[in-house]
């Protein structure tokens, strides 16, 4: 019961922290924008009759599970921060659970990325992306499996990691390649091997095809742009979480501990 | 009568370090004191409290807070013991009180509620009384990153006794602070241990500071060198003397040589009072004195002994 309350504490917390940092709101808002305005506009017009399907949909439904994922990843990571101006050591000496710490962490960035799911989603309907109300619960629920799995997987690069700068670097080699081999604005529905293996190692890939297999259901494009049957894109994500949360709390703890 | 902390051959060696943090130091805290672990920079002090509060753990040896195994039950050592660390831990995006209501949720102390206003009305009632401790009052819903450095510590200190932990441990807590902080902060840790027999274990340069201590622990390069009472470590290292001079330095010294006393070869003697009083002494010489002057020493004295031999070896 007090580790609950404490999880609910620490996911509060973040965000707080997330509503309260004027510059963190508009710049993670911005992103969305620009990808699905500008570059799925621009790809619809130029490219759309050539790919047979609605490239904004397709664009639409990649940055959607794209934000999602890279907000909780990269959320997780700031576990850094606390870790530099010391604020994670008053966690680390309250009486909860380690357990209740990462996933009270979890649960807050994925709150964070939520948040920033339903403005794409209202953004998406603005702009003319056919949206249903069934659609709409499908993207949130899929949202919430997408927060999960990037949340212990940013654990698991946390635990990894020494500073800030090495922080830093994420973005550049952990989270830009994966756009391209995840396909969240390009069909890899045929790849060469040499990016087919990449692209099936990067974790953003089984977030991007379980969010089209969800919202595609039913639909003539289906085939045509999902890569995977849902359940074995819910089955990786699955298994992932779960290796990723205890091994990633395990190093995280032990990496704390000793030094 | 048990002792609230026990340390057993406590010894903390870091990965990639070539020699020991902590090096195999002992000592015991009975409930209710005041106890300084004093010692240069590097010597230990700050690796020690890391390791008793459970933040860092320990290469070998054996600690019991409250009766709480370290290894095995830190679980219950960490629902015993406040800490403030060395640098501040609040979050300075929240507000004080959100600081506080944080803290008091994962202590189990009341549930997790999303606002001030939601909160229980003893918890309320609590805050309030502590925002005027502070002397903070409407301050108290300021996110904390408007607050001086003194105001932090206070407010990390009020923030630990929450819970009401047995064992409050501070690392330097008046480290970086202006003097009229400092010695508010002792006159609000004073309190608090006349209030609720806190037992308080402190880490220290300020040597003024540890004279206030039950008992003194001085370790260098992860060693105890010097342990007890003040008076005891002073006792043990340096002796009490007296400083006296006359005109005529001929007459004083063969006479000091009369007496039996010991005393140094140059001018103004120093003359040890080797337990008798400086009354005694003063009586029983003759020669008219042109200077008298008791020594007594500080524990700094003690202190800069003690590492000044360590140095030499």
């Amino acid at each position: 019961m007090n580790n609950l309350n404490a999880i609910a504490a620490l996911a509060y917390r973040d965000l707080l922290k997330f509503l309260r940092d004027r510059s963190r709101l508009v710049s993670t808002f911005i992103f969305p924008f620009i990808f699905i305005v500008a570059m799925g506009g621009s790809l619809q017009y130029n490219l759309g009759r050539s790919v047979g399907y609605d490239y904004l949909t397709f664009i639409f439904t990649g940055v959607f599970a794209q934000t999602l994922f890279q907000s909780a990843t990269l959320g997780i990571i700031s576990i850094i921060d606390d870790r530099e101006n010391d604020f994670s050591q008053e966690i680390f000496v309250s009486p909860i659970s380690r357990y209740a710490i990462v996933i009270g962490k979890i649960a807050g960035e994925s709150l964070v990325a939520m948040a920033q799911g339903v403005v794409i989603i209202i953004l998406g309907m603005i702009i003319g992306v056919p949206i249903s109300l069934v659609q709409v619960a499908l993207l949130t629920l899929v949202g919430v499996a997408i927060c999960l799995f990037a949340g212990s997987f940013g654990l698991i690069i946390v635990s990894n990691m020494k500073n800030r700068r090495a922080a830093d670097q994420i973005f550049n080699f952990v989270m830009l390649p994966q756009f391209f081999l995840a396909g969240v604005f390009s069909p890899i529905k045929v790849l060469p091997f040499y990016l087919e293996i990449p692209s099936r190692i990067s974790p953003m890939r089984y977030a991007v095809d379980l969010t089209r297999g969800f919202f595609y259901g039913g639909h003539a494009e289906y085939p045509s742009v999902v890569l995977s049957e849902p359940g074995v894109n819910v089955l990786v994500m699955g298994i992932g979480f779960g290796v990723m949360l205890v091994a990633g709390t395990f190093l995280f703890v032990r990496n704390e501990m000793n030094r | 009568m048990q002792p609230i902390i026990e340390v057993e051959n406590l010894v903390k060696c870091y990965r990639k370090a070539d020699r020991n943090a902590v090096d195999g130091i002992s000592f015991e805290v009975m409930p209710g004191e005041l106890f300084a672990l004093l010692g240069p920079n590097g010597a230990g002090k700050t690796t020690t409290i890391s390791i008793l509060t459970t933040t860092l753990s320990a290469t070998s040896g054996r600690v019991k807070i409250a009766g709480f195994d370290l290894d095995r039950e830190s679980g219950a050592v960490r629902q015993t013991v406040g800490i403030i660390f060395q640098n501040p831990s609040l979050d300075m995006n929240l507000t004080a009180e959100e600081n506080i209501r944080f803290h008091a949720i994962l202590y189990g102390l009341y549930p997790f509620r999303p606002a001030f206003g939601m909160m229980p009305k003893s918890y309320k009632d609590h805050v309030h009384s502590l925002a005027s401790i502070l002397g903070l009052d409407e301050d108290i819903f300021k996110p904390v990153r408007t607050f001086s450095g003194g105001m932090k510590r206070k407010l990390e200190i009020i923030r630990s006794l929450m819970h009401r932990p047995k064992v409050l441990f501070l690392d330097e807590p008046t480290a970086g602070l202006d003097p009229q902080s400092r010695i508010a902060l002792w006159q609000y840790l004073q309190q608090v241990r006349q209030e609720s027999k806190t037992t308080i274990c402190l880490t220290t340069h300020y040597l003024e500071e540890a004279e206030q201590a039950d008992r003194v622990c001085i370790i260098n390069r992860g060693k105890v060198v010097s342990y007890g009472t003040p008076d005891q470590v002073k006792a043990n290292l340096i002796d009490e003397y007296l400083l006296i001079d006359a005109d005529d330095r001929n007459r004083l010294s063969a006479e000091l040589k009369n007496l039996g006393l010991k005393f140094s070869d140059v001018p103004p003697f120093k003359v040890g009072l080797n337990g008798q009083s400086t009354h005694q002494i003063l009586k029983s010489i003759a020669t008219p004195l042109t200077v008298v002057q008791t020594h007594l020493p500080t524990l700094e004295d003690a202190y800069l002994a003690i590492m000044g031999q360590e140095d030499h070896e």
